[in-house]
């Protein structure tokens, strides 16, 4: 054998994922993961309710975030640049990365300055999204998540299918086999006779941790905040192991966002009052961690920051669609999306699912891919999402501008049989006559297909809508020879 | 180019539409910053809200709070004590003189001995009431970050005085120490993760158990 053994589970992978309607159907005829789904979503959506109307001036909250966020975006250079000041003047190392791979280097980098070969990290989306660990990996060096569901995810060699609950999708008895299958291979084992109570798997995953927090030099995080101008990172959290990465190891590199600035101090009563309400329903997440810059005998000694774009500046240049930069990473949308519920995360193509993930994958990554194409079609525009969102995105709007993008972009590339159709629509649309004779052929279609639902059709447009959708099969009548026989006569 | 200069170059093209530049003008915030809530007893709503995170609250007068302490550290089965600076002497010497087993940060303890000793005592720096949070500003008799994160138990004395009605008024009162560039700690109840189909669990990384002793009266 050539190959070198790998030193972390190898995960899934988000190449080769069909766009979301194909991946959709797949993902719709798993029952299991629709039943967890189901409970985790309908469970944290009441917990939401329940404590944001706790809250007398929650709408005004939303209002003053959505403004602020809009007041650092409109102004990001400057905020930037004064973030950049207070943070180095701090202490802190203060690195700027144009994507993934200039991201990934430096991580990389200051690893192997430091002589480690393993970090420990704390959840984050913005190392899934530049995918940090496999290129860690692929350098020798071994990243651990240290969240339970991350490690549920990262143990079960899965990807993860929620923003804030990542192993949603899994089940205690899952969780359990994945446990007691990997942990050993990796450090220390999960007790013999583990049983899947959710207390025994988390101590599990609290001893297997410990060890390597407690020997661990050097971690990696991303960040919920940074304070313009003290240079204060932020990161809020519950289990704990966030403390430990910020705290125990020498070295701490931060990835953070250009989009996660706040103009002063003050402005975090806004979020920290809407941020843990929003995500899981609590009124205050158990941990926040603020730091500015290195403290003497005190955490880590050697900090670093790295500011991500990696597309953020593809979202701010449009204006329409600027708005998902506001995004805090709630979840909220997830929880209360009728479509997410059903698919779960997988089916979305990247770690931002439902309707954020929706709105900001074609953005940050552009119209060229079929399956960022595809995702601002992945919603029924019910709104559901416009409602619960903490900073207010105007989800409905961004989806149908996107649409609108995604076609033009088609059509651009490849004309097709699409306006030949819409004229055709409107042929019909035109006059009432027209209008008849093409329901008499769908009426005979109805008397063929009877009561059976219609699946795959052979119609090219239709064909490509009915692969995530289930539709009954044609009336037998019109709806003007219903009126003509049922209404007629009361006139 | 560097790395900075093309992000920032992207960034100013993307908002190119942006043509006033003050910040405050062209986005306006409607918020007021730092204001209280109306709760009618700020104490009594601490009180609620911390113990619906499932820690233990005990009120004492000030008199009284070595005892509380020790009784607090025996509920919870604590023979081992980390002590940082700047805790008030009478307590540390009711601790001593009641047998418990104290350990100072000094020489600095290694994460391996904090691991193995079973709980830390602390004062706190700021409480807010309507979210039941307890924030620490790692200043007198507060210790290292370490040391309220490797003890599995967590004593945290907090003065009435130090209780305030909410998160924008705890802000408020630590933004003076974030200026300073001290670290801060929030805490809201003790760890808990709800990952393995939502059931909570209390206790997966920080300290399993918070238990928090409220003291009557000013300093
Ligand atoms: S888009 Fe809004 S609701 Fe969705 S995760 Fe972001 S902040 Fe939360």
């Amino acid at each position: 054998m050539t190959t070198t053994a790998r030193r972390t589970p190898e995960p899934g992978t988000w190449l080769g994922i069909p766009a979301f309607p194909e991946a959709a159907k797949a993902e719709l005829a798993n029952d299991q993961q629709r039943g967890n789904l189901r409970h985790a979503t309908t469970t944290i959506r009441a917990k939401r309710v329940t404590r944001a109307s706790e809250v007398d001036d929650w709408e005004d909250l939303r209002t003053a975030a959505a403004q602020i966020k809009d007041r650092v975006a409109r102004h990001l250079d400057d905020y930037l640049i004064q973030a950049e000041k207070a943070m180095t003047e701090a202490g802190i190392t203060v690195h700027w990365a144009r994507d993934a791979a200039d991201a990934n280097a430096i991580v990389a980098d200051i690893a192997k300055a430091k002589g480690v070969d393993e970090v420990v990290k704390i959840k984050s989306m913005v190392t899934q999204e530049i995918d940090l660990n496999e290129h860690l990996e692929a350098e020798g060096i071994a990243a651990w998540e240290t969240d339970l569901a991350e490690l549920i995810v990262q143990l079960g060699h899965d990807l993860p299918s929620h923003i804030l609950v990542p192993a949603i999708h899994r089940n205690r008895t899952e969780v359990r086999e994945i446990f007691a299958r990997e942990m050993g291979l990796y450090g220390r084992p999960a007790p013999e006779n583990i049983t899947d109570e959710p207390a025994e798997l988390a101590e599990a995953a609290r001893l297997h941790l410990r060890e390597k927090f407690l020997r661990a030099k050097m971690a990696v995080s991303g960040g919920n905040f940074i304070v313009a101008d003290t240079g204060t990172l932020v990161i809020v959290e519950s289990e704990g192991n966030g403390r430990m990465c910020l705290t125990l190891p020498e070295t701490l590199v931060s990835v953070v966002g250009i989009e996660k600035v706040l103009p002063s101090l003050q402005d975090l009563e806004v979020f920290l009052k809407l941020l843990p309400r929003s995500s899981t329903g609590e009124r205050m997440n158990p941990y926040t961690s603020f730091w500015t810059g290195v403290t003497p005998g005190d955490g880590p000694q050697d900090l670093h920051v790295i500011l991500l774009d990696n597309g953020r500046t593809n979202v701010l240049a449009d204006p329409e669609g600027r708005a998902a930069l506001r995004c805090i990473r709630c979840s909220a949308c997830l929880n209360i999306c009728p479509v997410y519920e059903r698919v779960g995360g997988h089916a979305y193509g990247s770690p931002y699912p439902g309707p954020i993930g929706a709105i900001l994958g074609p953005q940050l990554r552009g119209l060229e891919g079929e399956n960022e194409r595809a995702l601002p079609f992945a919603s029924t525009l019910c709104g559901a999402c416009n409602d619960v969102c903490p900073v207010k995105i105007p989800f409905t709007d961004i989806l149908v501008h996107l649409r609108h993008k995604a076609v033009e972009h088609k059509t651009a590339h490849h004309p097709t049989g699409e306006q030949a159709l819409m004229k055709g629509a409107a042929w019909v649309m035109a006059d009432g006559s027209h209008l008849a004779t093409v329901q008499t052929g769908s009426r005979l279609a109805g008397r063929i297909f009877k009561n059976r639902w219609l699946g795959k059709m052979p119609i090219p447009l239709a064909g490509r809508w009915l692969r995530a959708r289930d539709v009954e099969a044609p009336p037998t009548q019109t709806f003007r020879q219903w009126w003509k026989k049922n209404q007629g006569d009361h006139r | 180019m560097s790395a900075r200069e093309d992000v920032l170059q992207l960034i100013r093209r993307a908002t190119a539409d942006v043509t006033e530049r003050n910040p405050d003008v062209d986005v306006p915030v409607e918020w007021t910053y730092g204001r209280a809530l109306p709760t009618a007893d700020v104490i009594a709503d601490f009180v609620e809200k911390v113990e619906d995170y499932k820690a233990a609250v005990r009120r004492c007068p000030e008199v009284g709070a070595a005892e509380t302490i020790i009784e607090a550290l025996s509920a919870l089965d604590a023979r081992s004590v980390v002590v940082p600076d700047g805790l008030p002497d009478a307590w540390v010497q009711a601790l001593s003189g009641a047998g418990f087993e104290l350990h100072r940060d000094e020489p600095v303890l290694s994460h391996a001995q904090l691991n193995s000793i079973d709980a830390v005592l602390t004062t706190a720096a700021v409480g807010m009431a309507d979210s039941g949070t307890i924030a620490l500003d790692h200043g007198d008799g507060q210790g290292r970050r370490a040391l309220t994160l490797l003890p599995d138990r967590h004593i945290v004395v907090v003065r009435e005085d130090q209780v305030v009605s909410d998160v924008p008024e705890g802000m408020a009162r630590l933004a003076p120490a974030l200026r300073a560039r001290r670290p801060v700690t929030w805490l809201s109840g003790g760890s808990a993760t709800s990952d393995i189909e939502l059931s909570r669990v209390e206790g997966v990384h920080g300290p399993r158990h918070l238990s928090v002793v409220l003291v009557a009266g000013a300093q």
